[in-house]
């Protein structure tokens, strides 16, 4: 399983900041919605093929894979709004959600994690006054998009050994069989994954902040 | 010998008043989860480059090496590493004592391979400049520089262990610890991070079940139900461990 993920390429596209990248996304939907017309969805499109495709230079079968993850969704309100409006509203709808899905596509191919994550905990920042740590936010960030694999690997490797004694349930069933042993696991790998953190220093003073002078710390 | 100068790796100390020469020291300690007594009686000082750990499952080794850099403190006794108690400068203690578990997919928290290598540093407050030219340099010693931008979860079970043992060295401790770093890999992998582990210029302390990871080590000690019960070179030690076991 692959979360749309950074493809590195030497473009323009990568290089711009983070920020930047995730105004202009804002930005084109907002236009989109004050500007409804069939025109706007197809100009918005191809403007994202041209940028995803030509200057970030990015594999089509990126952007392919999330075109596919929305196909129904795209075919239901092209349907829907054929049947209850016109076909020419219905292209227009699905239109305008493809070029924003894509776009949101080649921005996340094109960004690392840390660089989004930069701009979430800027984001964040004002909540400082009221004792949060953006960084710690940050980290939630990267590390929902760091262990939704893991997990999904975990889930497939029991039901694998499930499978592999015979067992093959399906439906409400499967879920309970699977799910408890793997809330059993997901609780094991979150004490270790804390160990982890904590031996790599997560619970020292942020940067950018004075260290306490003095050296008497109480363990956690 | 290599251990006489760790403080040279170690990264520069926060305000702690670190005596590199001292080692690790345990004095009387015992460790006890609720009633369960796990570990006790242990008094050892560690200054040997090379230190390894045997003995049966459940014996504590685990408790015994997260004891060394303050992710367990004992329940009685102490343990400092350079004249730095784990109970009371824990961070500081962290700071000069690297730790790597045996599940390499606990250990990797960012999606890809050089964020994670950053992480320490970040934590550390390294300046964003100097931590992308450390994680370049430790990515390129450890064969991962092709694999900068990749997503974690993508590589073999060797390349990401090989990812978490250089996600701790490229914050520079001067010891490491080792829980059993090569029970999931494969005999080429496990032989890759034996060779690893051989070549730092760190002190090590490793637990392991796999017994020639210990060949060449200075000291080894052996684990039986909380105590030390062998502590010698790893001919002797491995020899009792043998027998230990032999007689179960
Ligand atoms: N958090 C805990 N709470 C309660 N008991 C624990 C905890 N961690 C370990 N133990 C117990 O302490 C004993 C020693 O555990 P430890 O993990 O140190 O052994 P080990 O020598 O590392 O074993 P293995 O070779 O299986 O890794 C075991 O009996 C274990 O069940
Ligand atoms: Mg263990």
């Amino acid at each position: 399983m692959t979360l749309a993920l950074y493809v590195p390429r030497a473009s323009l596209v990568h290089r711009l900041p983070a920020g930047a990248k995730l105004l202009c996304l804002a930005a084109l939907a907002v236009a989109l919605f004050l500007l409804p017309t069939l025109p706007a969805a197809a100009g918005a499109l191809a403007g994202v093929l041209v940028v995803g495709l030509a200057v970030a230079r990015l594999p089509p079968a990126v952007l392919a894979r999330q075109a596919r993850a929305v196909r129904w969704w795209l075919l239901a309100l092209l349907v829907v709004h054929a049947l209850t409006t016109d076909l020419r509203t219905g292209a227009h709808v699905a239109l305008r959600l493809l070029a924003l899905v894509l776009a949101a596509a080649v921005v996340t191919a094109t960004t690392r994690v840390s660089e989004m994550v930069a701009v979430v905990e800027r984001l964040c920042g004002p909540l400082r006054l009221v004792g949060v740590r953006p960084a710690r936010i940050g980290l939630v960030v990267a590390m929902a998009l760091r262990f939704i694999p893991v997990l999904v690997e975990r889930a497939d490797r029991i039901r694998a050994a499930q499978a592999a004694r015979g067992g093959s349930p399906r439906g409400v069933r499967a879920l309970r069989t699977t799910v408890a042993p793997l809330l059993v696991q997901v609780l094991q790998m979150a004490h270790d994954v804390s160990e982890a953190l904590d031996a790599r220093g997560a619970d020292d003073d942020p940067p950018r902040r004075r260290r306490r002078p003095a050296p008497a710390e109480a363990s956690p | 010998m290599r251990f006489r100068r760790p403080g040279t790796a170690g990264a520069p100390a926060a305000a702690d008043v670190a005596d590199p020469g001292r080692g690790i020291e345990l004095r009387g300690v015992g460790h006890r989860y609720g009633e369960r007594v796990v570990l006790d009686g242990i008094d050892l000082t560690l200054t040997e480059a090379r230190v390894g750990v045997v003995g049966a499952n459940g014996s504590g080794k685990s408790t015994f090496a997260r004891l060394l850099n303050g992710l367990v403190v004992p329940t009685s006794g102490s343990v400092t590493v350079d004249g730095l108690d784990t109970r009371t400068q824990v961070r500081a203690v962290r700071r000069r004592v690297g730790f790597v578990f045996q599940d390499p997919d606990a250990q990797i928290v960012h999606p890809t391979v050089a964020e994670d290598v950053a992480y320490g540093l970040e934590n550390q407050g390294v300046p964003p400049a100097e931590r992308a030219a450390r994680v370049a340099e430790v990515l390129e010693r450890y064969g991962l520089a092709g694999h900068a931008d990749h997503p974690a979860h993508l590589l073999s079970g060797g390349q990401k262990q090989l990812l978490a043992i250089a996600g701790v060295l490229v914050m520079r401790p001067a010891r490491i610890v080792f829980d059993e770093p090569t029970t999931l890999l494969d005999l080429v992998n496990a032989r890759r991070v034996a060779g690893l582990i051989a070549g730092l210029e760190q002190q090590v302390v490793v637990v392991t079940h796999q017994l020639d990871l210990l060949d060449g080590f200075d000291r080894v000690l052996v684990v039986d139900g909380g105590r030390v019960v062998e502590d010698a070179s790893p001919g002797p030690a491995v020899a009792a461990y043998r027998a230990l076991m032999a007689g179960r």
